[in-house]
């Protein structure tokens, strides 16, 4: 407790005294801190932007339940990386300007286009911030005794600080504080457990190695200490090999086509420097994404090997004098670490068959006992200090690594919400003779704006709990509705107005509904079709998206040749020009 | 702006489509092909104690992905270098 309010409050005030350093003074430093952040800078505030609070405390658990079946996280979220560096984010930097609905309003010479972007924008942005929300939310509560509201707000206030002030200036020097906080938080703990369950202080060789004291991998013993209580093998999934294809490329679709990571690419100083950055950035991620699964199966070993088959204590007993007492006669105790979190209701036992005995035990158990223990999944990540018996400080660093990977994904969303207000919907739009003080003003205040809204969403959602569910529609929407016009609007001089107007209304309303239909409208999974989940869903569309889009491109006039120009510059690194009307007033400061 | 000083636009860009080509050819064998669709053929063979194609799902596709984008940062520099497109 000491330790972890030691942790949270000096990372915050770190934050906050990045924040007041790093104040914006122009939109130019508000939207893309100026364009000139070095590209290991930039890499390392994207790998913290992109990091969620879903990352750093649900993925390692899910990969705990999931096994094989958790791959499609691992693959989607960093593959996406590699499609952002090839074929988006350095044409995306040449073309120069502050948003994503800046670059598809400019490209298809189109304000209702323009503004199709802006609700594909809001629409992810927010279902995304709802999850931040509320990860700061159970931090707090979870370990400081905070109200989960109050937790909000605390966290609403701090990101206030730094986003309303600093802009992406300010944003992108805490999200590299944030960074280097989170994946110490998630790599110290790994590090323990990797040495306790195989002898090997790297996690990533852990994985791969042998159990301790025995002739067989970790990951065979696994295998045969799930199977043995009615799992599916770890290494083995029950999806369709074509739903996980699906799922996996939903996710790097989706995360290529994501608003909050690609804006990131905007603030380097050149086409080069957003590749060199996006590797920087994946290098940053993989450092996470690599230790993940090992500390998944490293905490499905844990947990079966300290809960199953535990004699329960409750409540009403004197915790220390009973766990004596089982152990005296050869027993279990239940560890007090699950007594600690059952009061969270993130873990629950109920006795089915009288015994006073926690079984734990999958669908298909061979000795036909039924499961009484039912874990939450992001029990893991959260518990397994505790689980592994680590020191108390290990465990305030996981409750700050947490805070810091909600808090930095955060920001990175309320740039894009503010930046679609201020500059997409006003300055773009709206009132187009805006000078830029005013844009800076009005970008301040719809900052503000998004914080309030976001803490709300979070709180709200929180009661409704379908905050897992909806993610789902961030990543689909975005691969079905955004992905495919900025990838053909750059490799494709032929796409017009017209063509991106009905690829994006067809991605996002097909994905939406798909979504809506299997997720809250009562379809069933034999209905999926070609059995696809509502997560692959956005993949099938994408395609189907393009394809339209190409379709009607064909069937109408071709784009202006002012357009076709700007799409042959921005090819090329160092040749981009101003084109047309709406262009030159706001023409890059090439050169720089 | 002292314009296009001789820049073979076109070649750059067919080179470069070359290129991204090839990459994404790589990005596909490793994650989807290694990871998914092969992975039963590659689970017979191991790397350390995990099978390969379990592996190229959770950790080796990841590798690959860092050492594409590298290589892409490197092969395009050569590029401009080639096709003399200044940044």
């Amino acid at each position: 407790m000491d330790w972890t309010l030691f942790f949270v409050i000096t990372t915050f005030a770190l934050y906050i005294g990045i924040a007041i350093w790093a104040r914006a003074g122009s939109t130019d430093e508000f939207y893309v801190a100026g364009h000139d952040v070095h590209p290991t800078v930039n890499g390392m505030a994207t790998a913290a932007d992109w990091m969620s609070a879903a990352s750093f405390l649900s993925m390692a658990g899910l990969i705990a339940f999931l096994g094989y079946g958790g791959s499609v996280y691992l693959m989607g979220w960093t593959g996406g990386y590699v499609l952002l560096a090839v074929l988006l984010a350095p044409f995306l930097r040449e073309f120069g300007k502050f948003t994503v609905p800046d670059f598809v309003g400019d490209r298809y010479y189109s304000d209702v286009a323009r503004i199709i972007a802006v609700i594909c924008a809001l629409f992810v942005s927010f279902t995304y911030i709802a999850g931040q929300m509320k990860g700061v939310g159970v931090a707090f509560s979870g370990f400081l005794g905070v109200d989960f509201n109050v937790g909000i707000v605390i966290g609403m206030v701090i990101v206030f600080f730094y986003a309303v002030l600093g802009g992406m200036k300010g944003v992108t020097y805490t999200q590299v504080a944030q960074y280097c906080v989170l994946i110490f938080a998630y790599t110290v703990p790994a590090i323990f457990m990797s040495l306790i369950i195989t002898g090997n202080p790297i996690p990533q060789l852990g994985f791969i190695g042998n159990a301790v004291g025995e002739d067989i991998s970790m990951l065979q013993k696994l295998n045969v200490v799930v199977t043995d209580l009615g799992f599916q093998e770890y290494t083995q999934t029950n999806k369709s090999m074509f739903d996980v294809f699906a799922i996996t490329g939903a996710l790097m679709f989706g995360t290529a086509g994501l608003p909050h990571v690609i804006i990131r690419f905007f603030t380097v100083p050149s086409a080069k420097a957003a590749r060199l950055s996006a590797g920087w950035a994946l290098i940053f991620i993989a450092a996470l994404y690599t230790t993940a699964p090992a500390v998944g199966a490293f905490a499905r070993i844990n947990f079966i090997d300290t809960v199953n088959e535990a004699t329960y204590i409750t409540d009403d007993e004197n915790y220390e004098a009973r766990a004596a007492e089982i152990e005296a006669a050869g027993g279990k105790p239940v560890p007090t670490w699950y007594k600690t979190w059952e009061k969270t209701g993130l873990l629950q036992y109920e006795d089915k068959n009288g015994d006073g005995i926690m079984q734990y035990r999958g669908p298909a158990a061979p000795d036909g006992v039924e499961n009484e223990v039912n874990p939450n999944r992001d029990i893991f990540v959260l518990a397994n200090p505790q689980i592994a018996q680590l020191p108390a400080w290990v465990i305030g660093l996981v409750v700050a690594g947490g805070l810091a990977a909600a808090l930095s994904t955060a920001a990175g969303l309320l740039m894009v919400i503010s930046s679609a207000v201020s500059h997409d919907i006003c300055r773009r739009t709206l009132f187009k003779d805006m000078d830029d003080k005013t844009e800076l003003r009005v970008a301040r205040g719809a900052a503000a704006g998004a914080v309030v809204a976001a803490g709300l969403l979070g709180i709200f959602s929180a009661q409704l709990g379908f905050v897992a569910q909806v993610v789902a529609f961030a990543f689909g929407l975005a691969s079905a509705s955004l992905f495919p016009v900025i990838f053909l609007g750059i490799f494709w001089k032929r796409m017009n107005k017209e063509g991106a107007i009905v690829a994006m209304l067809f991605g996002l309303i097909s994905t939406f509904a798909y979504i809506v239909y299997f997720k809250f409208g009562g379809g069933t999974p034999d209905q999926y079709w070609f059995g696809v989940s509502p997560e692959g869903i956005g993949f099938v569309f994408m395609w189907l998206s393009g394809a339209l889009g190409i379709g009607i491109s064909l069937a109408t006039s071709a784009p202006p040749q002012d357009i076709q120009d700007l799409v042959e510059d921005i090819r090329v690194p160092g040749t981009r020009q101003s084109h047309g009307i709406a262009d030159a007033d706001m023409a890059p400061s090439s050169a720089d | 702006m002292s314009d296009k000083k001789q820049i073979d636009a076109k070649g750059y860009w067919s080179a470069t489509i070359r290129l991204t080509l090839s990459l994404l050819a790589i990005w596909f064998v490793v994650s989807y092909g290694a990871g998914i669709l092969f992975r039963d053929f590659l689970d017979q063979f191991s790397i350390g104690g995990a099978p390969l194609g379990f592996w190229f799902a959770q950790q080796g596709s990841i590798y690959v992905f860092v050492v594409l984008i590298f290589y892409y940062c490197f092969a395009m520099a050569r590029l401009e270098r080639k096709y003399g497109v200044e940044d």
